[in-house]
């Protein structure tokens, strides 16, 4: 098991090192288009093809890396904590804020929050730039995505609430704050894990999707989310498998994610 | 018990004792099968006057009856349920001579109080109908006479040019059959309507037309109609033997096929679609000021026509199945077509002079205008249009070589059209334009500076420019007289004063690509809609697709 | 006993008022609500383009429009779908059993799965084992849902598959977190050490534990899988709920959504608190 963690530590460096050197790996960028080679296959000066208005999809993966494996954890980040906030706030108080939590949690899973996208994407300005784009998609996305974990937390911290240890850590002093930090937060662990590792891919592709509303990363700038909309097209992988390699990497590097997170869980 | 493989066998006996049939008398083609194919949305209406959507068009199309139909090969006007017309002198009447002994789908004979019934409901203005605003040139009520059963003579407030051809979109309803429109004069009828899923037509048992040895048409018992949004889908359908034609299909798959199997595919060359941007040159838009003044200039728009690489675009974008565009009218519309004109080259040395021409100049790589500000402007353009999409990367890769940022903000299309009709926020928009008229007087609402869809800056009190006056003054000119040569020679001067002063940049027309099952005996796709089942009455069904399903 | 059912009924019902009023002032706050596609056809004169932009006008008040909403749901009335000019009762009464048996479905097989799977990890601890899980539903997660749709089209699969392979990942990554934490407490491994069986473990032992919180998460789950059935209903080319809210929402057809809202409202509040009752009956009563 140690073994599997070095090895997923190595391979999470690896792409964040990699993804850092990109302007030294792809010197073309990621914008510039081969106008002469679209869509061709992998080659020695394009490693991973190009794609159909002829930029490289190499330089385009590493340089989708910086911008994906730094923007979507962190907006799990966010989307955990106020999970973690609303849920286990709600569950560890229980009473009527438990009440007024689930049912607001309840009604944020239902709405059509495709029209608050729209409504954004109008009030922002259109010549916004590509990165502030990206950056508010994500931070959106942070904002919306909490809710279903929430739920399930709530459940966690109000059971946990009830339990032995918390009532023997009341009685002996400890209240407030303190009680919920140190003793009923950590429990929630399991679910507050599984919340940003789920989060992480999810978000990855709903900023892919918001690209259809103006949201998102825009072109030219790659990310991991568009690189993966690729895939819709294609009807037989057997044609063109390399275009799975950015399949392939994000699912090992969230893989490697996972046994990075939650050591303690396995080796229990 | 008859096992599997029995079973199996007994089929394929079948179909070779058709196949045989068929080569020996090439009489069981004309019994029937199921024609399927695919739509892309939900047909929003079966109302024939109403229908303002491809999908509902393409059921108008199978479904009705019309007095004249141009011809999807010829481009000629043929006769249909008329069996001749004449249209007065000054094209404000036409007296049409009906055809006998022709019944609705459901029995109801068919006469000249038919067609005055359709004709008024269609020219009722509450009805709001986009067929029956094309005849619409003046103000005033229209009349109908019926002279006899038939023959019946319309009479409009003012005159409409091309007003023969334009009754090939009027499907007659039926003035007294308790059915309304599913009463129908064309080859199949509306038999079932799943929503969602699909539409279902049955030929008309009624249908009036024969084929040359007498039989009745239509050949089809059936066509099945899939609603199916996704082109993937649609194409993976095809390829299975599904479905047995793709009206109009991408690139990437046409070329697929055409790699694997090219008897499937058909490029029938430039279609009369074409793709263009354009600058909002609304005068109270809200965008800067100095943008307006940019987008106003002749200078910055040619220079911008004159930086895109449109031989890139029909090239890397449609993989050569595209020509670059020259203005309003397709190569493919012989007749109406400008044929001085050649489409823009590129040429980015030419768009710095001009651009110099008005003062701008290039800083540190990029351009800036005479007062300092750097020049940088956003693109809006409909989400999910693949082609769209890629088109705009390239034009922004252009456009950054003379030093121009372009921002692309794909849209979803209401937010689009919000944008582009009542808030006018939005700097440059490119869309694409489906024509299906080759008279251009059905673009009358584009060019008309006080039309709706004047789309740089619509709704103009009075024209604001002099050429814009100019058009406006042509076109009307051209709508006045039904002398061929002098409409020609009017929408030819609209046609260059559009090449010189690029209100809308015209990018491309995209050929006509579609796909054709082999098991489809009889198809002739063309460049007019509907490219492939244009003649559905007369397709076939090879009888080993028919035994298979 | 009577007082709480009511009371808890009286709550869902203002939830799913207020979530459809809610959903109507989203609709109608979104630009593109009152333009039309038909706008830009050319053929259609300046006054047939007023009269198009003049359909919504009974829609820009929200507040006039919600309570003439109400007053006809009371009797029945759900309005009439601009996009399909169909009535709203009648689209939804068509189409609920498609969603409620390719969702419904989906869920179930995503559930056996997940549960699955994440149940013979935590019995069978092999590290391998871990991270073919983990690189099992990352794969699943990682893979845009319109691929795994257009994956079930090609392979002519049913559109349930697609959505278990949707919810999958997320089930799994919930309840293997939940239940080896509930694995992880000593008194299981005491129980183990004295030998007793894994059924009996597993039922007396981890389940209590970790069970509320699974109910919990069937419970959201619910809004997971109808959330999937919008790519798949429209891909599959499956006419249910999901493929009808993605026309609505393109659309912009405000009568349609705003029923849709309070459909999906009403089953994600009634498969949560069927959960929440669960739970009340499942645990052990404390003094």
């Amino acid at each position: 098991m140690k073994a599997a963690r070095v090895l997923a530590c190595v391979i999470v460096v690896a792409v964040c090192a990699l993804s850092l050197c990109a302007n030294w790996l792809a010197p073309g960028g990621y914008a510039k288009q081969f106008r002469e080679a679209p869509g061709a296959p992998p080659s020695r000066e394009h490693l991973l093809g190009t794609d159909e208005v002829g930029r490289d999809r190499f330089a385009r993966v590493l340089y989708g890396t910086r911008i994906s494996l730094l923007l979507a954890p962190a907006a799990a980040l966010v989307s955990t904590a106020l999970a973690a906030l609303v849920g286990g706030l709600a569950g560890y108080l229980g009473g009527i804020w438990l009440k007024v939590a689930r049912a607001f949690t309840d009604l944020f899973l239902s709405l059509p929050w495709l029209f608050l996208l729209i409504t954004v994407r109008a009030l922002l300005p259109l010549n916004v730039s590509p990165l502030s784009s990206v950056l508010i998609t994500f931070l959106i996305l942070g904002l919306l995505g909490w809710a279903a974990s929430a739920r399930v937390l709530s459940t966690s911290a109000n059971t946990l609430r009830n339990s032995d240890f918390v009532l023997q850590a009341r009685a002996s002093g400890a209240h407030g704050p303190r009680l919920f930090l140190i003793h009923v937060l950590p429990n929630l662990k399991p679910v507050l894990y599984a919340q940003f590792w789920i989060s992480i891919p999810v978000f990855i592709l709903s900023e892919a999707n918001l690209g259809v509303l103006g949201l998102g990363v825009a072109e030219p700038l790659p990310s991991w989310g568009s690189l993966l909309r690729e895939l819709e097209g294609m009807l037989s992988f057997r044609e063109e498998p390399w275009r799975l390699v950015p399949l392939g990497l994000l699912i090992v590097v969230l893989t490697s994610f996972q046994l990075l997170l939650e050591k303690e869980e396995v080796t229990a | 018990m008859i096992g599997r493989r029995t079973k199996f066998h007994f089929v394929m006996c079948f179909a070779l004792l058709c196949c045989v049939g068929s080569i020996a008398t090439n009489a069981w083609a004309q019994n029937g099968g199921d024609l399927r194919f695919c739509v892309r949305s939900e047909p929003k209406t079966f109302d024939p006057l109403l229908v303002d959507d491809d999908s509902s068009l393409s059921i108008r199309y199978l479904t009705g009856g019309v007095l004249a139909r141009v011809n999807r090969h010829t481009q000629e006007l043929e006769p249909e349920l008329a069996e001749s017309w004449k249209v007065s002198p000054d094209s404000k009447q036409i007296t049409f001579k009906l055809r006998h002994g022709v019944h609705f789908s459901d029995g109801t004979p068919f006469a000249a109080d038919d067609v005055a019934f359709t004709v008024q409901r269609l020219m009722d203005p509450a009805l709001h109908s986009n067929t029956g605003d094309a005849f619409r040139s003046g103000s005033g009520a229209v009349t109908t006479k019926v002279i006899a059963p038939d023959q019946i003579a319309i009479t409009f407030p003012a005159p409409v040019v091309g007003l023969d051809r334009m009754f090939d979109e009027v499907a007659i309803m039926s003035a007294h059959s308790a059915k309304k429109e599913g009463a129908v004069l064309g080859p199949f009828m509306v038999a079932e309507y799943k929503p969602g899923s699909s539409v279902r037509l049955e030929r008309n048992p009624y249908y009036w037309k024969k084929d040359a040895q007498g039989r009745r048409l239509p050949y089809l018992d059936s066509i099945h109609i899939d609603i199916q949004g996704n082109r993937d889908v649609e194409m993976l359908r095809f390829k299975r033997g599904e479905i047995d034609l793709i009206n109009v299909i991408d690139t990437d798959y046409f070329d697929r096929l055409a790699s694997s199997s090219p008897q499937l595919v058909h490029d029938a060359g430039p279609s009369l679609d074409s793709d263009f941007m354009w600058f909002n040159e609304v005068g109270n838009a809200p965008i800067p000021e100095y943008k307006r003044a940019w987008f106003g200039s002749v200078n910055f728009r040619r220079a911008i026509s004159e930086a895109i690489n449109r031989d890139d675009l029909a090239r890397i974008v449609y993989n050569g199945h595209a020509q670059p565009a020259v203005g309003p009218i397709s190569p493919a519309n012989k007749f109406w077509f400008n044929s001085h004109l050649k489409a823009e080259a590129h040429n980015p040395q030419g768009a710095l002079e001009r651009l110099k021409a008005d003062g701008f100049h290039m800083q540190n790589g990029t351009l800036v205008d005479k007062s300092g500000n750097q020049v940088e402007f956003s693109i809006v353009t409909n989400a999910g249009s693949k082609a769209r999409e890629r088109m705009s990367v390239l034009i922004q890769e252009d456009l950054g070589k003379i030093g121009i940022k372009v921002n692309l903000v794909p849209l979803d299309f209401p937010s689009l059209i919000e944008r582009i009709t009542h808030t006018f926020n939005y700097e440059a928009a490119m869309l694409g334009f489906r024509n299906i008229d080759l008279d251009p007087n059905g673009q009358m609402n584009i060019w008309l500076s006080s039309a709706s869809n004047h789309a740089w800056n619509p709704e103009q009190k009075s024209p604001a420019t002099a050429w814009e006056a100019e058009i406006d003054k042509l076109m009307r000119e051209q709508a006045s007289t039904a002398d061929l040569k002098k409409r020609k020679q009017a929408f030819d001067r609209v046609q260059e004063i559009v090449y010189e002063q690029a209100p809308l940049i015209y990018l491309i027309n995209q050929n006509a690509l579609s796909a054709v099952s082999t098991s489809v005996a009889g198809a002739s796709p063309g460049i007019l809609y509907p490219q492939t089942f244009w003649n559905a009455e007369r397709l076939t069904l090879n009888g080993t697709t028919t035994a298979k399903r | 006993m009577l007082g709480r059912i009511a009371r808890h009924i009286a709550s869902i019902a203002a939830l799913v008022l207020i979530g459809g009023l809610l959903s109507a002032t989203l609709v109608r706050m979104a630009p593109g609500f009152d333009s039309d596609e038909r706008e830009l056809d050319p053929s259609l004169n300046a006054e047939s383009v007023h009269a198009l932009r003049a359909e919504h006008a009974g829609e820009n008040n929200i507040l006039a429009f919600y309570s003439a909403y109400l007053r006809g749901a009371m009797h029945g009335e759900l309005g009439v779908s601009h996009s399909l000019g169909q009535p709203v009762s009648r689209l939804l009464g068509e189409r609920w059993p498609v969603t409620v048996r390719v969702a419904g479905i989906g869920l179930l097989l995503g559930w056996v799965a997940a549960a699955l799977l994440a149940f013979v990890g935590c019995l069978w601890q092999r590290p391998l084992y871990h991270i073919f899980g983990g690189a099992l539903s990352g794969a699943f997660l990682c893979i845009p849902a319109a691929v795994l749709a257009l994956a079930s089209v090609i392979l002519n699969a049913p559109g349930y598959l697609a959505i278990a392979f949707i919810v999958f990942p997320k089930i799994y990554r919930y309840s293997r977190n939940l239940l080896g934490k509930s694995y992880a407490l000593p008194h299981i491994t005491a129980a183990r050490a004295r030998g007793v069986g894994e059924m009996r473990i597993l039922i007396c032992h981890v389940l209590p534990i970790a069970g509320p919180q699974l109910i919990a998460l069937a419970g959201i789950t619910v809004s997971l899988a109808l959330g999937a059935s919008i790519p798949v209903e429209s891909l599959c080319g499956l006419p249910g709920i999901g493929q009808l809210a993605w026309q609505a929402a393109l659309s912009r057809d405000l009568p349609l959504l705003v029923n849709l809202t309070v459909l999906v409202t009403l089953v994600t509040l009634l498969a949560n608190s069927g959960a929440d009752v669960m739970i009340c009956m499942t645990r052990p009563r404390q003094g």
